[in-house]
């Protein structure tokens, strides 16, 4: 294409948007609007399986507590069996005092309470890394003949349930996703629609005179990607600021420990801001060479 | 001996003359033939037969009028020159090219070689008279200095340069109907369609307009005009084609209108 008519044709597609502003806006809004959905399904999902990722990282082990009075020496070969384990990767030995530690780490400010304890109630344990979280049932069947171990746990039935779920509401939330998306195309197309209804005999003209179809097409696709844009900038906007309100509440009226495992608020924001604005003009663009197509047929 | 040789080379010299004579006359036919349909047949629903087995043949720089009742056929000969429709069989030639089987892609560069002005005048309502020119000439991607160049030339040649920048709404009918020849003829087409061009203008605004035709056809275009108006077909004493029923029955090169309206 020449140069001069690039600049005809953009220039042309900037005119547009303001000849046809009431309209322009309606295509806006229908674009944010459905964006804001989107937004609001697209963070639960990223939040469950980010959720989801970490809490199966913490639970993808197994810990075996040792009864009490055991000597250092037993203690020592228990490890080594356990190590043996086919399956096993790896083993951290947590003490008693050490489980306190971490217990007081964990309360944090009502850690006070700890102070009162005459004793350490606490077990030594072994902490039981696994090459993967299906050995599980071998591995604890396997720890089971071992004597000196008072209990064991394990979360299989948890990360499962977890993982189940996870992927469970990714899958709605894909469908939701896409239907939300040929919907917006759909209203889109009709807004687009009724301004090319007005602006039929412009288009017959161009025809007439020799217009390549593409020379008709670029202006109109511009606008419909400048307006999937500023819909999708508004919608971030929006759902930017919703995600973190609803952050700060959640930090402050629940724990920190909820909180972490929530996507942050910028990272959330990076996000969002590529995928709308690429769903956005997208929309704005197919939209646009969709409802084209019946009038460009002469 | 020498004599009968002399006149054989004189023979020969004489075939040779009348050869090139003849080769011109032929290739000049060719090039001198803008429109061209054989045997054009053009139905639009079983047995309503829009054309029906038309052969005709428009040589460049012809002023002609197709007239005939609504209903006969005009608009869709019209219609197969810019291949807004095809003709169910048949050939058709514009500029020695067979567009029967022109490529969609190139159906644009067909029609910038042929200008069209209608009775409704079809300027766009929110660009001022000098910008529904020029919005031509950007079409097919000319540059701002040509446009800066051509468009004023136009609006003089039509004697519109006090109106360049009204709105269409602002003129008079046959002022518009100047504008949309103006931008018919921006780009230089061989060939002007111009569908009943007077028909919405009172009598001596008509013939105003056909003054202007007329020195566009003088410049070389091609004017080819469906029209109801008998007194302006009887008055040009130009070739007249009339069709009837999707024939053509008529076609006489200094004809009259022939119907009683």
């Amino acid at each position: 294409m020449k140069i001069r008519s690039f600049k005809y044709i953009l220039r042309q597609g900037l005119v547009g948007i303001w000849r046809n502003r009431t309209m322009g806006l309606a295509s806006i809004a229908s674009v944010s609007a459905t964006l804001i959905v989107l937004g609001l399904i697209i963070i639960l999902v990223l939040n469950i399986n980010n959720m989801a990722e970490l809490v199966q990282v913490q639970f993808e082990t197994i810990q075996v507590f040792l009864e009490d009075e055991l000597p250092l020496k037993s203690i020592s070969e228990i490890g080594d069996r356990i190590e043996n384990i086919d399956g096993v990767k790896s083993t951290m030995y947590e003490s008693k005092e050490v489980a306190l530690r971490n217990m007081k780490d964990r309360w944090g400010d009502q850690a006070h309470l700890l102070e009162y304890l005459e004793s350490n109630p606490l077990p030594n344990s072994y902490i039981i890394y696994l090459d993967s979280i299906e050995q599980a049932h071998e591995v604890v069947y396997e720890l089971e003949e071992i004597h000196g171990i008072s209990d064991i746990r394990y979360y299989k039935e948890i990360i499962d349930n977890l993982i189940r779920i996870a992927s469970f509401i990714t899958n709605i939330g894909l469908i939701l996703i896409g239907t939300l998306i040929i919907i917006s195309i759909f209203i889109i197309v009709n807004t687009i629609k009724i301004t090319l209804n007005a602006r039929k005999q412009e288009i017959t003209i161009m025809k007439d005179i020799g217009a390549t179809n593409w020379f008709i097409r670029w202006p109109l696709i511009i606008e419909g990607t400048i307006l999937g844009f500023i819909g999708a900038l508004i919608a971030v906007a929006i759902v930017h600021y919703g995600y973190q309100h609803f952050y700060n509440m959640i930090l402050t009226r629940f724990t920190v420990m909820f909180s972490a495992y929530m996507i942050t608020v910028p990272e959330m924001f990076g996000r969002i801001l590529v995928m709308f604005a690429i769903i956005g003009s997208g929309v704005g663009a197919l939209g646009s060479i969709l409802s084209l197509r019946r009038y460009l047929r002469v | 001996m020498l004599k009968n040789r002399h006149n054989v080379l004189i023979f020969a010299g004489k075939l040779a003359g009348i050869y090139i004579v003849l080769s011109k006359h032929i290739s000049n036919q060719e090039l001198m033939t803008l429109i061209e349909m054989h045997n054009v047949f053009k139905t639009y629903q079983k047995d309503i037969h829009a054309l029906s087995n038309i052969n005709i043949m428009i040589k460049k720089g012809e002023f002609v009028f197709l007239v005939g009742p609504s209903g006969a056929g005009k608009t869709t000969f019209t219609k197969l020159i810019l291949k807004e429709e095809n003709p169910d069989c048949g050939k058709i030639y514009i500029d020695g090219e067979d567009i029967t089987n022109l490529s969609s892609r190139k159906i644009p560069y067909l029609r910038r070689n042929i200008g069209v002005v209608f009775q409704d005048f079809r300027l766009l309502p929110n660009k001022n008279v000098y910008e529904n020119i020029a919005f031509a000439m950007n079409v097919i991607g000319a540059t701002s200095k040509e446009i800066r160049r051509r468009v004023p030339m136009l609006l003089a040649m039509v004697g519109l340069s006090a109106q360049a920048g009204n709105l269409p709404h602002e003129l008079s009918g046959g002022e518009k109907q100047r504008v949309s020849i103006a931008r018919a003829i921006v780009n230089n087409p061989s060939l002007l369609i111009a569908d009943e061009p007077t028909g919405n203008l009172d009598p001596a605004t008509a013939w105003g307009i056909m003054r202007v035709l007329r020195q566009v056809n003088r410049r070389g275009t091609t004017i080819l005009m469906l029209t109801h108006a008998k007194d302006i077909v009887d008055v040009m004493q130009k070739r007249v084609i009339a069709l009837e029923r999707g024939k053509i029955v008529r076609d006489e090169l200094q004809g009259a209108y022939g119907y009683e309206d």
